[in-house]
C-alpha cells in the first residue's frame, strides 16, 4: 500500500466515524423514543441513496483528464479542508463549543417526544428524521470517498474505510446502546482537516502544473507542517483567549491594593 | 423555481459553508499557481503559502470581528 493511499484510507475512515457518530445520535433517539422499525427503515433509504450517488458520480469523475480532476478535487478538499480544520483549531482553543453527544441526544429525544404519534404502524417521523440525519452526515463522506478515490483511482479502497468505519460506530452503538460521547471527535475532526487540505494542496497544485520537489515524498514533511502550523494556532489562540478573560474578570473585580 | 433555489442554498452553505472569502481564495491560489507553472519551475510553494494566510486570515476574523475593533 503507497502513502497516498494509506492516506486515503485514513482521511475516509476517520470522516466516515466523526460523520457516523453524528448520525448515529440521531438514530438512537429516534428509535428508542418512537420506532425502531421506522428508524432503521430511514436509515436504509439513506444509505441507498448515499450508495447510488457514489455509483453514478464516481465513474464520471475517474474519466475526468488526470490534471482537470486534480483541479476540481484539489481546490474543493481544500476549501472543505480549511474550513474543518478551521472549526476544529477554534475548539481546541476554546473558542468555539465542542460536540456534545450527550446533549443532542437529549434534545432529539425531547424533539421526537412531543411530536404526536400516528399509530402503531409506520413512523413517518421516525423515518423522516433517520433519513435527513444519514443522508447529510453521509454526503460528506460521499464527496470525500469520491474525491479521494476519483484521485486516486481507487474508489474501492475509499468504499471499503467507509464501510470499515461505518461498521466500527454501528458495532460501538449496539454495545453501548448509547451515543458515542467518548469518542474523541475534536481530534479526529482535527486530522481529517489537516489530511483534507494537504492533500488538496498536494493535488491542487500538482494539477495546475507545479512541482512538488521530491514527488509524492513531499506529503510527508506537508502533512505534519500543517499539523504542526494547526496546533502552534490552537495553542496560541488559547493562550490568547485565557488572556481576554482574565482582563475581563479584572475589570469587573479590580484587585484592591491595600 | 423554490426547489432550484433550496437546492442552490444547499449546494452553496455544502461546499463554500460560512466563509467565503477562503472558498475564494482557494480559487485565486490555484489560478495564481498555474499561472507561476507557466512562467517557472520553482512553483510548489505557493499553494501551501496561501494555506496558511487563508487559514490564519480566517482564524483572524473569528478572534478580532471588524466590529469589535
Amino acid at each position: 500500500m503507497s502513502g497516498q493511499q494509506v492516506g486515503l484510507a485514513l482521511s475516509v475512515f476517520l470522516a466516515c466515524a466523526v460523520e457516523g457518530v453524528e448520525a448515529l445520535t440521531i438514530v438512537l433517539a429516534v428509535g428508542t423514543t418512537r420506532s425502531w422499525r421506522s428508524a432503521l427503515y430511514g436509515v436504509g433509504a439513506a444509505t441507498a441513496v448515499l450508495a447510488a450517488l457514489t455509483a453514478a458520480a464516481g465513474p464520471a469523475l475517474t474519466s475526468l483528464p488526470i490534471n482537470a480532476l486534480r483541479v476540481a478535487v484539489g481546490g474543493l478538499l481544500l476549501v472543505f479542508g480549511l474550513q474543518w480544520l478551521r472549526k476544529a483549531i477554534l475548539r481546541a482553543a476554546g473558542l468555539k463549543a465542542l460536540h456534545d453527544e450527550e446533549a443532542t441526544f437529549r434534545e432529539e429525544r425531547e424533539a421526537a417526544d412531543s411530536v404526536p404519534r400516528s399509530g402503531a404502524g409506520f413512523d413517518g417521523y421516525s423515518f423522516a428524521l433517520s433519513f435527513k440525519g444519514v443522508l447529510l452526515e453521509g454526503l460528506e463522506v460521499v464527496f470525500i470517498v469520491l474525491t479521494f478515490g476519483a484521485n486516486q483511482h481507487d474508489i474501492g479502497l475509499a468504499a471499503i474505510a467507509a464501510g470499515a468505519a461505518v461498521a466500527a460506530v454501528v458495532g460501538a452503538g449496539a454495545l453501548v446502546r448509547a451515543p458515542l460521547a467518548r469518542v474523541p471527535e475534536n481530534t479526529m475532526k482535527f486530522a481529517v482537516g489537516v489530511m483534507l487540505t494537504s492533500f488538496g494542496t498536494f493535488w491542487g497544485a500538482e494539477g495546475a502544473g507545479a512541482h512538488w520537489p521530491g514527488g509524492d515524498a513531499a506529503l510527508l514533511v506537508l502533512i505534519p507542517a500543517l499539523l504542526g502550523y494547526s496546533l502552534l494556532a490552537a495553542r496560541l489562540l488559547r493562550a490568547r483567549a485565557q488572556r481576554t478573560r482574565a482582563a475581563e474578570v479584572e475589570r469587573r473585580e479590580p484587585v484592591v491594593q491595600v | 423555481m423554490r426547489q432550484l433555489r433550496l437546492l442552490a442554498a444547499f449546494v452553496w452553505d455544502f461546499v463554500v459553508g460560512d466563509d467565503w472569502i477562503t472558498a475564494v481564495g482557494v480559487v485565486v491560489a490555484v489560478a495564481g499557481t498555474a499561472l507561476l507553472a507557466d512562467a517557472t519551475h520553482s512553483d510548489w510553494w505557493t499553494l501551501p503559502l496561501a494555506v496558511v494566510v487563508l487559514l490564519s486570515w480566517s482564524l483572524w476574523r473569528v478572534v478580532c470581528p471588524r466590529s469589535e475593533d
